[in-house]
């Protein structure tokens, strides 16, 4: 019965979870309880020091069915104090007691029904003081009753709770211990096997306990712990206890770990006979094991590599001896053993998704496997030398038999590895196997680069396999990468590695390529270097016939850096020299002699017309070098990083409306050429590609060409001589250097190079050595001829057609300067001959090569014309425009014959006359003088001299001078002014036809120099017609005239000369009385508001033609200020009444409708008017006619000439007084 | 110490590698290439973890038998690559992530030179000096 009960309980114990709280702050947790039911025996009951904590008796139950009190008293009480008493000595305070009431037990008990004693009474009573939980009642536990099954679960839950309290106070007693034994660690008897056994004891109850994580945790302790110890001894630190990991390790079996706990492995630990690998390999299996519990087999890959790394780490820390290739094994074993556990417990899908945490493992695998092969002699070509068998031999023995668990399966890791190490065929196909399985998992997993690093150890295998084919495409996949990141190192070791392969595989040109890459790198050494630039030069020198050229890309064996134009101007004309020295950079190690150089050019005609120095004048802007940017091919970044710079521009959108800006940004103008895939562009593009490119030299018509160049080692300067034949544009397109059968070719230069030759007809041009030309004055003129492409033979000369106004002043020493025309250095110099006839001057040219320049200069004279010959010129030069007025300019014509032309030359020069001249009548009643003015509009000091003026028609007349100098300075800017009086004895002539004239020279030159100067003038109406005489009368009884009070103008106007015959026709009417009478009109008028005119201002006179006759016109003014006034002024004009005809000689300024506006014309113009008149008379003709036509009639004022009325009061001034009562008026007024 | 310590471009090229022994320079050459691989793989992870990019320090990277590898990225996306021995037990993460924020802090005073050109390969003595205090002295 007591069975059947412990079987039904121990069944149902787990059933039902509690919540397990723990010591130390632990998380409590809900575990189900499971126990072993076990008859008591005293010897089982644990004596002191005994860990063991998995077969400890947590809980100590006494069952009894007794239900006889008299029974109970006689046997069973005293066997339970026996129990007791035996559970205190071991000091066990974790009992139960449980009373089985049946219901036949009660009925007997029937009779006795006392209170408080019934045997749970009595059993409480005597052993269970203050603890009445200790007894339990269980009834009728066989029958299917309520109550039965209550009484159960009362017992159940006593029972777990019980049996956890017990639990958790043993355990943490452990714990203690535990504890405390890890602090003795330091002491010297300490062992850590010992204590791994304990620590492992927790670890096996957490794991019954189902926890594994808890579980875990004590194997990671212990882990930690070793591997501290370990490291302890790597710093010095020993424990003696580490002796026995220290012995050589014997066996590598690697990792078990498909068994749950490896028996064999812990009793070795148990013993202290376990090594470092046995112990690693137990505590790996063990958590391993609890990781896959806890559903986390990608730990156990991670962790795998960890271990299996610092296993590695350990031995050789602790100096283990062991067997070359025995740690590979184990490693590889390990590796395989884990692979295989996790692909036990994980569909094929987890494993894709996870390849990230395997594929680790499988690397190191293959890692170790490929030196494993390398070891043991089956990687070579040749096979396992008699050394290698019994290297393998000994290193199979190491791996012993192989474990029951994996007999039966066929890809035990076991088998796998002594299969490979088997036979070479074998080998590769576990190594090949391996490695594809790493590469496609890295792959998948993009890791890219490690997966080409798989690759290239691959490679490697194929190479020492023979197999350079394949390794090549595995080379190649890597050295792009590295190529395309710019690592430089790899990148050589791995092209190193492809120029093996090229080689053995004969691929010439490829290898040729990449040994030029070698060559020109600078991460190799000078003598590797030089090995595969001898490489180059072997081939090249061979014989052979064209077909075996080889073309291979230039950058690969020079830089082309820079290219210069000389000129620099990279334009000539045709036939010319034009230099361009091409910079190369040579890559190689050593100087190579190079056959030929040579760059081809496409030659485009140029178009249009061939206007050499304008084209010149424009290429300025082409830079005469060109500098090539290449980015480095050795180091530094690659040419993804230095692709095409950013082509910026910025735009602006505004609003079509009001041209406000709506918004602005920045474009990228060639972003076809930035956003271009870097992968999938040409292998041209990148300089130091692979593969070799098919370069193809095209042939062009036109080359430059270098023979036998010695290349140095970096920098090199090539020039050439370009051909310049044809006028056009020539562009270089590709570079060719030819070493023997190699060539090297520089498929596109870029940017692109050009040069111009252009043609140019002969031009000449003839201007002023200084400006401006000045009339008057011999003058040197500049004569440059640009030849062009004509060539000036001797006996050609220039055809001046003279011109009067312009002789060529012959000189002794006219001499020609040669130079040419593009470097203006060198220059020659020629006596010119110069012939004068009557029409032409010729001037014989020396003979000059073509595209030179030749000058010489010529004095000319521009001889001034006087007077009206002066031509207004078309235009009026801008720059004298403030200096010389228009009329101020002569334009002589002359035109050159010229021997390449059969047109003649028509050369324009401006000359400028250095004086403006002006004239003007003077007059004092009745006498007159003539005031000339000559003003200097030049830059130049000249001198004047013998100043004269004559009149040419009458002569009676005599001109008294009444200048006194004879010569005079007349400076820049200033004038000079010259005055005669005129005196006649009979009657002065109304006109007079005057000349003035001069001589003039430039300061400071001698007499020779002085120059004539004529100045022609006409003077009309010069008789003083009327005098005008005015006075001022004081207002009566005064003294003075004082402002503010009324004053009397007296003028007083007389004829002083019968009109003369044309004058009466014209404007003197016949009265009705027969007097012949010229209406006058005076005015008086005060500009300067010192007068004011009280009355009339203005009226009319009628003059009787009588010499004498007078007239007088009283006139009331007031002063308006005091002091002393000028009189008001008083104009006199001719009235001319509607009915008689307009004056022919009326000015057109004059010619007003409004009298008025005739009136307000003030009288200083008259002198001006004059003047015009003079010059002008003549021409204003015409347009007088027109205005008589249109008939204005209207009686009308006309101006009298100067002269012809002359004012005696003019400018005189009459005294004011100031009003007396000036002063008390203002009192007044305010 | 470290025996290799590598400054890598954002477009993965080499600004700066040193490593001593220098005769296994090729060695760490494809080792730190190797290493960007995880160097990726890490920045996108983090991107996607919300994008904490405070943390600049990768961790280990990858051990090898005898390497351990460590990463950090600027914000920037300039690498760091530090690989240190694995026999050298010392060296703690929190030495090594002082040793990152130290080169940090030397590469941004190199990229502060105005004369230096970003992109350029570093040649900075300054660099250098701070680059060699952190290396193995050999000999």
């Amino acid at each position: 019965m007591r069975s059947c009960l412990s079987s039904l309980s121990s069944q149902q114990l787990p059933r039902e979870p509690m919540e397990w709280r723990r010591t130390y702050g632990r998380a409590p947790k809900m575990i189900h309880l499971e126990a072993n039911f076990v008859q008591f025996k005293e010897e089982l009951l644990p004596k002191d020091g005994n860990k063991a904590l998995l077969t400890f008796p947590f809980l100590h139950i006494y069952w009894t069915d007794c239900c006889d009190t008299e029974a109970y008293k006689t046997s069973v009480k005293e066997d339970m104090s026996r129990w007791q008493n035996s559970l205190r000595v071991h000091g066990s305070a974790d009992w139960v007691i449980i009373v089985v009431e049946t219901n036949d037990t009660k009925k007997k008990n029937k009779t006795n029904i006392l209170p408080r004693s019934s045997i749970v009474d009595k059993i409480r009573s005597d052993f269970c003081n203050k603890q009445n939980d200790r007894c339990v009642v269980l009834s009728d536990p066989l029958k299917d009753s309520s109550r039965s099954q209550e009484s159960w679960n009362s017992l159940l839950l006593k029972l777990r709770t019980l049996l956890l309290m017990s639990f958790t106070k043993n355990l943490g007693r452990f714990e203690d211990d535990m504890r405390t034994l890890r602090e003795k660690r330091t002491q010297p008897g300490w062992s850590f096997c010992e204590y791994f056994m304990v620590q492992e004891e927790l670890a096996f109850v957490f794991e019954m306990l189902q926890q594994f994580e808890d579980a875990l945790v004590q194997y990671d302790e212990l882990d930690a712990l070793f591997t501290q110890y370990v490291l302890n001894f790597g710093a010095g630190d020993t424990a003696n206890w580490l002796g026995s990991f220290c012995a050589p390790v014997r066996c590598w079996n690697g990792l078990l770990l498909r068994r749950p706990i490896d028996m064999e492995k812990r009793d070795g630990i148990q013993r202290g006979e376990a090594s470092l690998l046995d112990l690693r390999s137990y505590l790996f299996s063990r958590q391993c094991t609890l990781l896959i519990f806890l559903q986390r087999p990608w730990e156990v890959t991670q962790r795998a590599l960890e271990l299996l790394h610092n296993c590695v780490q350990e031995l050789r820390l602790l100096e283990v001896s062991v067997l070359e290739g025995a740690l590979d094994c184990w490693v590889f074993l390990s590796c395989l053993e884990v692979l295989h556990r996790i692909e036990g417990c994980c569909d094929q899908a987890q494993l894709a998704a996870n390849c990230s945490h395997t594929v680790g493992l499988w690397a190191y695998a293959t890692d170790k496997l490929k030196s494993l092969g390398e070891l043991c002699g089956l990687v070579s070509d040749k096979g396992p030398t008699s050394e290698d068998l019994n290297r393998t031999v000994d290193l199979l023995a190491g791996l012993g038999d192989e474990r029951p668990e994996t007999v039966n399966s066929l890809q035990s890791p076991y088998k796998k590895l002594k299969e490979a190490l088997s036979s070479v065929e074998a080998f590769e196909r576990h190594y090949l196997e391996l490695s594809h399985a790493a590469m496609e998992m890295y792959r998948a997993i993009s890791r890219m680069r490690s997966a080409r690093l798989v690759g290239k150890s691959l490679a490697e295998f194929y190479m020492r396999k023979g197999d350079p084919e394949r390794a090549e495409a595995f080379l190649q996949e890597a050295l792009k990468s590295y190529v395309s990141e710019g690592w430089s190192l790899p990148v050589t070791h791995t092209r190193k590695q492809i120029a093996e392969c090229q080689k053995l595989l004969g691929r010439t040109e490829d290898y040729l390529q990449t040994s030029a890459l070698l060559a020109g790198d600078v991460n190799l050494t000078t003598e590797e270097r030089k090995h595969f630039c001898q490489e180059i030069l072997t081939f090249a020198s061979k014989s052979g016939d064209q077909s075996q050229k080889v073309s291979l890309s230039m950058g690969v064996f020079a830089q082309l850096t820079r290219l210069q134009f000389c000129p620099a101007t990279a334009s000539v004309h045709s036939g010319a020299v034009l230099k361009v020295e091409l910079t190369l950079r040579c890559l190689m190690p050593v100087s190579v002699r190079i056959q030929q150089l040579a760059a081809s050019i496409h030659f485009d005609l140029e178009h249009g017309g061939t206007h050499g120095r304008l084209k010149g004048a424009q290429r300025q802007t082409n830079p005469g070098t060109v500098d090539f940017i290449h980015s480095s091919s050795s180091a530094g970044p690659p040419s993804s990083a230095g692709g095409p710079s950013l082509e910026l521009d910025e735009i602006q959108d505004r609003s079509p409306s009001d041209n406000s800006l709506n918004s602005t940004g920045v474009v990228c103008k060639n972003t076809h050429l930035i956003m271009r895939r870097h992968d999938s562009s040409s292998p041209s593009d990148t300089p130091n590609c692979v593969s070799p490119l098919a370069v193809t030299m095209k042939e062009e018509a036109q080359m430059l060409k270098v023979q036998d160049v010695m290349l140095e080692p970096g920098n090199n300067s090539i020039v050439f001589t370009a051909p310049s034949g044809q006028p056009g544009t020539y562009t270089l397109r590709q570079l060719c250097a030819t070493v023997g059968q190699v060539q090297f070719v520089l498929p596109h230069i870029y940017p692109s190079v050009q040069y111009e030759v252009y043609s140019q007809e002969p031009q000449l041009t003839v201007e002023p050595l200084s400006e401006p030309l000045l009339a008057g004055l011999p003058q040197m003129v500049k004569f440059t001829l640009l030849t062009g492409h004509y060539t000036v033979k001797k006996g050609d000369a220039l055809q001046l057609s003279n011109t009067d106004s312009m002789p060529i002043l012959p000189s002794a020493s006219c001499s020609a300067r040669i130079s040419n025309t593009a470097e203006m250095s060198d220059s020659s110099v020629f006596v010119l001959s110069i012939q004068s006839s009557e029409k032409v001057t010729s001037i014989s040219l020396p003979s000059t090569p073509p595209y030179h320049t030749l000058e010489f200069q010529l004095e000319v004279l521009c001889i001034i014309p006087s007077g009206s010959e002066i031509r207004k010129p078309m235009e009026p030069p801008q720059k004298y425009g403030k200096l010389f007025d228009e009329v101020h300019c002569v334009f002589p014509q002359m035109s050159i014959d010229c021997p390449w032309s059969i047109y003649s030359t028509l050369l324009a020069l401006t000359f400028y006359i250095p004086f403006k001249t002006k004239h003007s009548l003077l007059s004092a009643g009745n006498r007159k003088y003539i005031q000339v003015c000559v003003q200097n509009v030049s830059d130049v000091n000249f001198t004047l001299a013998e100043v004269k003026l004559t009149e040419k028609q009458h002569a009676s007349l005599e001109l008294q001078s009444l200048n006194t100098k004879t010569q005079q300075l007349l400076c820049s800017k200033h004038s000079v002014f010259c005055l005669w009086e005129v005196r006649w004895k009979d009657d002065l002539p109304s006109c007079l036809q005057c000349v003035f004239s001069a001589n003039f020279s430039p300061f400071n030159q001698d007499v020779s120099a002085f120059k004539p100067f004529h100045y022609q003038f006409q003077l009309e109406r010069v008789t003083t017609l009327y005098s005008v005489r005015a006075e001022i009368l004081p207002p009566p009884g005064e003294q003075y005239c004082r402002s503010g009070f009324l004053c009397g103008l007296e003028v007083c106007i007389t004829r002083l000369t019968e009109p003369a015959e044309g004058e009466t026709g014209e404007d003197s009417k016949t009265d009705t009385d027969g007097l012949r009478t010229t209406k006058l009109m005076y005015e008086v008028a005060d500009s300067s508001s010192n007068w004011a005119v009280c009355g009339k201002s203005s009226g009319m006179v009628s003059m009787p033609m009588t010499s004498n006759a007078t007239h007088k016109v009283q006139i009331e003014v007031m002063p308006l200020f005091a002091g002393h006034l000028p009189f008001p002024k008083i104009k006199v004009l001719k009235y001319l009444p509607h009915t008689a005809p307009v004056a022919i000689q009326s000015d057109p300024d004059s010619c007003v409708e409004d009298t008025l506006s005739l009136l307000d014309k003030p009288l200083d113009d008259q002198g001006d008017t004059a003047s015009i008149r003079s010059r002008g008379s003549v021409h204003s003709v015409g347009s007088n006619e027109q205005q008589q036509q249109k008939g204005v009639a209207m009686p009308r004022l006309e101006p009298f000439s100067p002269g012809q009325v002359f004012n005696h009061s003019h400018a005189r001034q009459v005294l004011v007084l100031p009003a007396t009562d000036d002063h008390i008026m203002e009192v007044n007024a305010t | 110490m470290a025996v290799c310590i590598a400054v890598i471009a954002k477009e993965n090229y080499p600004l700066y590698i040193r490593s001593v022994p220098t005769q296994n320079e090729l060695k760490f050459h494809y080792t730190v290439h190797t290493s960007l691989d995880v160097v990726e793989e890490k920045i996108s992870a983090v991107g996607k973890a919300l994008g904490d990019q405070r943390e600049l320090y990768l961790g280990l990277l990858y051990p090898t038998e005898d390497y351990k590898v460590y990463g950090y990225v600027t914000n920037s996306k300039v690498k760091f690559v530090i690989v240190v021995d694995s026999s050298n037990t010392s060296l703690r993460d929190n030495e090594i992530r002082s040793m990152f924020r130290k080169l940090h802090n030397s590469f941004t005073d190199v990229m502060c030179n105005p004369f230096h050109n970003p992109g350029d390969p570093i040649q900075s003595k300054a660099f250098d000096g701070i680059v060699s205090g952190m290396m193995v002295q050999t000999g």
